[in-house]
């Protein structure tokens, strides 16, 4: 067995700035080893340590899909010591990957079902990850309706533009853009919290699945209306977030209750959440 | 199993003799109180000890630890790449650690050593040390190993245990570990039946007066919530300063904060012992922080003892009753009593 804590070393093959505030930049990592490449096989929904020698580790949602070869992405918000640096770095330059870490969405149970993704903010990361890995070609069959509602503060505070406008074009997903707010008069998207919008356009918890991602009060607003509308607390898919330090259930901090976030998390059920400590 | 009996002096000469092949580590008294030391030629060792105040938790698990090096020289080609920091794994032997403390490693391999992330530094150390233990002929008023599932003699998590007669030891080996390391230590005679009885007489005298073992169900039955929900925790931790203190000396805390510490070009990313007893402990990135209040983070110390750790290894609480933190808590904060409280809530 490898050591679990010995990041991959990867180069930063690409930086691209996501929003308009800046904060916000996705990173794709090459490994430098291609083995490495394989020995990182992840599912959507994963996390992984990105580890910059020097300052230390952060853990991050995987963005990328692994339908997507070649490389890894991540989107990270420049909040601390080791994002800012990040913030800071450039094409070429060297550092680490640490995982994948933790589980991941139900897959399996989602097979043959509605899949209902509700994104905000920059919580977008691993449901883009989703959504690329549920319209390849050779997955879409897997799954029935895909109806996705994201919102960010303003047009400018959305992740991944370009796919957004493409995949708004494609007839075998349903995407339901809005913003809190805009002055844009040309905006042609919806206008409003997510969980306003998520109550306009989603209609049925007909063998649906919902996966919600976003800042605490989103969830808090959204909760109450999948329940409305029909969704058991065991087909509400959330994704939490913690201060971790290893990434393997050791350290000590992330736990809530007798589960650890991130080696039997990120991705708990409503159900599961229920029943341990609301501590996080 | 092998029954050796040495004079006093003879088992130091003995253990002198073995410092060729184990890297020996025995009580020594500093100051007020007893800290495990490496045995060197004028190391004098103080067998007549209690316990050490810190645990010798860190002679497997220490408190700073160098995981990885790397360069940030952009000349250097392998510049920002971790390499492993080369770390001593030869055999080494604690001498007359007390039973409690070497059940506490057992406790906390269940976290160290899972089969999905065997932690490497850890269990290389883990198996490379033998415990000798030393039986307590007089338990400390704060000792409560009885309630925990272990005793002031019990073997769980030893190689070999002392048994002090007085003028005398009689060595008891129980592993292959503990075989090995008695077979290579020089004089000592086969034990003989007056010894044996003396020790059994010792053993079942020390455990006398000391607390019955804590029944688990009362507490494994409750929901985590209505115990994380009980009325007691801002009362328990009313006097807490938060030092931390507590963490530092149990043997079966494990936390750990990974930090990099870099010079001039050279640097290492290093593991240190932390405490859930902090707030940065907790705190995220965003600024919000999900055990911000100083109660929460006491009851999150005692949940973890008394309850998570019993509902997800089904293997007992997560302390071995060693009472350092009973000892030296500054504001007298009490786990037994908290076990109680928390026992008899609902």
């Amino acid at each position: 067995m490898e050591n679990p804590y010995l990041p991959y070393p990867v180069r930063i093959d690409d930086i691209v700035t996501e929003t308009e505030d800046r904060n916000l930049k996705t990173f794709k990592f090459v490994f430098l080893n291609a083995e490495d490449e394989k020995k990182f096989a992840y599912t959507p929904g994963q996390f992984a340590e990105l580890s910059i020698p020097g300052k230390g580790e952060i853990p991050i949602g995987i963005a990328s899909s692994p339908t997507e070869k070649g490389f890894v992405a991540f989107t990270v918000n420049k909040v601390g010591l080791v994002s800012s640096h990040l913030h800071n770095m450039k094409k070429g330059d060297v550092m680490g990957i640490r995982g994948p870490l933790g589980n991941w969405y139900p897959w399996e149970e989602m097979k043959g079902k509605n899949v209902v993704i509700i994104g905000g903010g920059f919580a977008f990361t691993t449901l883009r990850s989703s959504i690329v890995y549920m319209i390849e070609p050779g997955n879409r069959s897997k799954f029935k309706d895909i109806r996705v509602v994201y919102g960010a503060r303003n047009p400018g505070m959305l992740l991944y533009g370009q796919e957004l406008a493409a995949w708004e074009q494609r007839d075998d997903i349903e995407i339901h853009i809005t913003v809190d707010g805009t002055n844009d008069p040309d905006w042609k998207y919806n206008v409003g919290f997510v969980p306003t919008i998520t109550e306009q356009k989603i209609t049925s918890a007909d063998n649906a699945i919902a996966i919600v991602c976003g800042p605490p009060i989103m969830i808090k607003f959204t909760q109450p209306v999948l329940e409305k509308l029909g969704f058991p607390p065991d087909r509400i898919i959330l994704s939490l977030e913690m201060r971790m330090k290893c990434g393997i259930g050791i350290c000590g901090r992330c736990n809530i209750g007798d589960k650890f976030v991130c080696k039997d998390g990120p991705v708990f059920s409503l159900a599961q959440l229920r029943a341990l400590p609301s501590e996080y | 199993m092998t029954e050796k009996i040495f004079s006093k002096k003879a088992w130091l000469e003995t253990l002198h003799g073995l410092t060729k092949e184990y890297k020996i580590f025995v009580p020594v008294r500093d100051g007020d109180f007893s800290v495990f030391q490496p045995l060197e030629k004028d190391t004098e060792p103080d067998f007549d000890y209690q316990n050490t105040r810190l645990s010798p938790k860190g002679l497997i698990y220490p408190q700073s630890e160098r995981m990885f090096e790397y360069s940030l020289d952009e000349k250097d080609p392998e510049s920002n790449i971790l390499k492993e920091a080369p770390k001593d794994y030869s055999p080494q032997a604690i001498v007359g650690i007390r039973p409690c403390d070497a059940h506490a490693f057992q406790l906390v391999k269940r976290n160290f050593d899972t089969p999905e992330y065997p932690d490497p530094w850890w269990v290389r150390r883990f198996e490379s040390t033998t415990m000798v233990g030393l039986g307590c002929n007089e338990p400390c008023s704060t000792c409560f190993c009885t309630a925990m599932g272990g005793g002031p003699f019990d073997e769980t998590g030893l190689d070999a245990l002392l048994y002090d007669l007085g003028e005398t030891y009689l060595a008891r080996s129980f592993t292959d570990k503990g075989e090995t390391f008695l077979s290579k230590a020089k004089g000592g005679k086969t034990a003989d039946e007056k010894a044996l009885k003396r020790a059994a007489a010792l053993s079942s005298k020390a455990a006398k007066g000391m607390p019955e073992p804590k029944e688990l169900d009362p507490i494994r039955e409750k929901a985590i919530n209505d115990l994380f929900d009980a009325p007691f925790w801002e009362d328990v931790a009313f006097a807490c300063l938060n030092c931390g203190t507590c963490t530092f000396l149990c043997p079966t805390c494990w936390c750990f904060d990974i930090q990099d510490e870099v010079q001039g070009k050279q640097g290492d990313r290093i593991r240190n012992w932390d405490s859930c007893m902090f707030p940065l402990f907790t705190l995220h990135g965003s600024g919000h922080n999900p055990r911000d209040k100083k109660f929460q983070r006491v009851r999150q110390r005692f949940m973890h003892k008394l309850k998570y750790f019993v509902d997800k290894y089904d293997a007992g609480f997560h302390c071995t009753g060693c009472g350092r933190c009973v000892q030296f808590c500054p504001v007298n904060i009490d786990i037994r009593e908290v076990l109680s409280l928390m026992a008899n809530c609902g």
